[in-house]
């Protein structure tokens, strides 16, 4: 008799442990529209995104105060797991319905993208930030800062190098993130949290909640402790709502527009503004020479 | 390879006059047998490690106990001229052609060896270099690692760092570095260089090769392309073999001003690029209201780390009229607590110099200082028998126009001055003017 494998549940990925949702609730994903049935997923709830936001709040202050070398380098070891995972973040995809050669393709770029990203980290304020001649005996420059608990809503397709992208730089950068993975194949992002929780990532830096869009990027956007969203996986006949939730407490929004854009494309799909995207740009006048 | 030095009783900081107090030293020993050198290292060219033309070998020593380390080929010009075609050929062929995100990634596998082998390299280069085990481990090896991840990151965005110019690489570089920090000057020439897409000749300085040889087996173990980095070793005429070869597009050294100016006439007339890295005379300056305890401190750092061997070691010390006699005071205790001996023992502040050459160079510049009517204050520490030691000095009374104040000095030497003015930068920039740098 052929051996009965083992089958994988597919949890939240919250502060660095894998609860499931307190809802108990869950969503069928299926192999495209009306396909088999692949697996279950966490359909998140209201409360597990306000846990999500709370743990990416509190390892905020020591994610943001490392040096910039430092989060470089675990951004480089999520690169470097990320390599020696790609067979099984490759086959994530590949029951998602992707080609085998695609799937390896995405997640080639996948890895690219954390290297990328990785040397940005010591050098981004280099290009934007400034040191500004003033009329005045001040010595004036601008620094940035990050501006705190990210909310990404990651593309629906594709399902993780649209994720990776848009996470990587806003972490970087030295912002926690609570993100929403692709809602019709979460699959590979949810599995990329056991990457992160074996990359020297600290827990909170990243929450993984994943469940229905509808629900939850509503409130999202309107969560009085988040200071930013990414709303990349936002349809745009639901973008206005979003904006308008997120002035309460004045929430910059983001959005990538991938349309016509390969996500792979190097050109466009990456860039230093994206991780600028997230940061606050603060100015000082130091007194000098009276 | 044991080395087996006589580490000292010391007293205890500031029990010298009361001798209340003793405290037994027990020294803490870096181990070193963890790693084996090889007995004869050639040259890196081309991606293997190749006997030279000349079948000439000379012996790299530890200068803490004069033992022959290894032997290392010297490269005579047929070298020389073999490491830059490959390199030429590595730059038209290869490297220039690959995407700078596929050259970035070479670079990030230099930095984790680099990280990886962490332990082996500290150890080799205060074997090779005399620095003490405590600087090697927490400063030239973690720091050069840092640089290769620094500017591995670089190569994929220079568009960001010089927009709307056409950044493109200038092709074979010849790289000279010198011995007072020789893994991690490698890192400084190296890590730009090849992120921005050239290809390299180095030539280590001749006494400290052992490290920049050991990347070359790093490179090698990282897969880079066969000819990206070439490493000649040997004396002189193998470094001026490299800043004078025809075919090299850029030349950067770092080391003394005297070569430097060599080669900046050498270079004139010619279209090679220079960056030179040269000596220097820093001063500090010392004001009445600053907390004197962290000061002593500052300068502490500033002249006997790396014993002195640093090309912006703060070498003169200006002071403050008001409160000079306390500095001294200060300095002369301070000195006196200076460890000063094995390098590899963890707890040594003050290795051995570099080199018999560089020993007599100080000693000669120390003793004009005499002659020409300075105070000189040493310490008075005991330096073992064998190797090239010089205890932490300071000089007093010190003429504008004497030679320790006009010379680098390049050891653990520093002169100190009064100073009246308020405004103490004005002696200091003004003095800068009277000297060579």
């Amino acid at each position: 008799m052929p051996r009965l494998n083992v089958r994988k549940t597919y949890k939240l990925y919250i502060g660095g442990e894998f609860p499931r949702s307190e809802s108990g609730r869950f969503y069928p994903v299926k192999n495209g529209k009306g396909g088999d049935l692949l697996a279950n997923a966490c359909r998140g709830s209201r409360k597990d995104l306000r846990n999500a936001i709370q743990a990416a709040r509190k390892a905020f202050a020591s994610w943001s105060d490392k040096t910039a070398y430092n989060r470089g380098q675990i951004l480089y070891r999520i690169a470097e797991v990320c390599e020696s995972r790609a067979a099984e973040l490759a086959d994530e995809l590949r029951r998602q319905g992707v080609a085998a050669v695609d799937a390896r393709k995405e997640i080639n770029a996948v890895i690219d993208r954390w290297v990328y990203y990785a040397g940005w980290s010591d050098k981004y304020a280099q290009v934007v930030g400034s040191v500004n001649p003033v009329a005045g005996p001040y010595y004036n420059f601008t620094v940035p800062e990050p501006t705190g608990v990210v909310g990404v809503v990651a593309p629906e397709e594709p399902s993780l190098l649209g994720f990776v992208s848009r996470i990587a730089p806003a972490i970087v950068g030295g912002n926690t993130v609570v993100a929403i993975p692709s809602e019709s194949r979460p699959f590979a992002a949810i599995t990329l949290g056991e990457v992160f929780q074996t990359s020297d990532v600290p827990g909170g830096v990243v929450n993984i909640v994943s469940g229905l869009k509808s629900e939850l990027v509503p409130w999202l956007a309107s969560h009085m402790d988040v200071n930013a969203v990414d709303a990349t996986g936002v349809a745009s006949e639901a973008l206005p709502a979003l904006q308008k939730a997120a002035a309460e407490n004045v929430k910059r929004i983001v959005r990538f527009d991938a349309d016509g854009i390969g996500w792979d494309d190097t050109r466009l799909s990456q860039s230093p503004y994206a991780i600028y995207d997230f940061q606050e740009m603060k100015t000082v006048w130091h007194p000098m020479g009276m | 390879m044991t080395t087996t030095l006589e580490t000292r009783d010391r007293l205890a900081p500031g029990a010298a006059s009361s001798s209340l107090v003793e405290w037994h030293y027990s020294p803490s020993l870096e181990a070193t047998d963890h790693f084996k050198l090889a007995s004869r290292y050639n040259l890196f060219i081309g991606g293997e490690f190749v006997e030279p033309h000349s079948k000439r070998w000379f012996e790299t020593i530890n200068p803490a106990t004069e033992e022959t380390l290894a032997e290392i080929a010297e490269a005579d010009n047929e070298d020389v001229d073999r490491a830059v075609r490959e390199a030429r050929r590595a730059y038209e062929k290869v490297w220039r052609k690959l995407a700078p995100s596929e050259r970035a990634k070479y670079i990030f596998r230099i930095a984790r060896l680099i990280q990886e082998k962490s332990r082996a390299l500290a150890v080799v280069e205060t074997m090779n270099g005399g620095k003490p085990i405590k600087e090697s481990r927490d400063i030239d090896i973690p720091l050069s690692a840092a640089h290769f991840f620094y500017y591995a990151g670089w190569a994929d965005k220079l568009e960001y760092a010089f927009p709307n110019r056409n950044v493109a690489p200038i092709g074979v570089a010849a790289q000279i570095i010198p011995w007072n920090f020789p893994l991690l000057m490698a890192a400084w020439k190296l890590a730009p260089a090849l992120a921005a897409g050239n290809t390299i000749v180095l030539k280590p300085a001749e006494t400290t090769p052992l490290t920049s040889l050991l990347l070359g087996e790093i490179i090698q173990e990282a897969g880079l392309p066969a000819g990206v980095v070439n490493i000649v070793t040997g004396g002189p005429q193998s470094g001026a073999a490299v800043a004078g070869h025809k075919d090299v597009d850029k030349i950067a050294f770092t080391g003394s001003t005297e070569v430097g100016k060599r080669i900046q006439r050498a270079v004139a007339g010619t279209k090679k690029k220079l960056t030179l890295e040269l000596g220097g005379k820093a001063p500090n300056i010392i004001f009445e209201d600053a907390p004197l305890d962290q000061a002593i401190e500052g300068i502490i750092n500033g002249i006997y780390f790396n014993q002195g061997h640093v090309c912006c070691a703060g070498s003169r010390l200006f002071v403050q009229e008001s409160v000079v006699e306390p500095i001294i005071r200060k300095l002369r205790d301070r000195i006196g607590t200076l460890r000063v001996g094995n390098p590899l023992d963890k707890n040594t502040d003050v290795g051995a110099i570099n080199s018999r050459a560089q020993l007599e160079k100080i000693q000669e510049l120390v003793d004009s200082g005499v002659e020409e009517g300075a105070e000189m204050f040493q310490s008075s520490c005991s330096v073992p028998d064998r190797g090239f030691w010089f205890r932490p000095t300071f000089f007093t009374g010190v003429a504008q126009s004497s030679r320790i104040a006009q010379e680098e000095i390049f050891g653990p030497v520093r002169l100190k001055k009064r100073t009246t003015r308020p405004t103490g930068c004005r002696p200091a920039s003004g003095l800068k003017k009277d000297r060579g740098f």
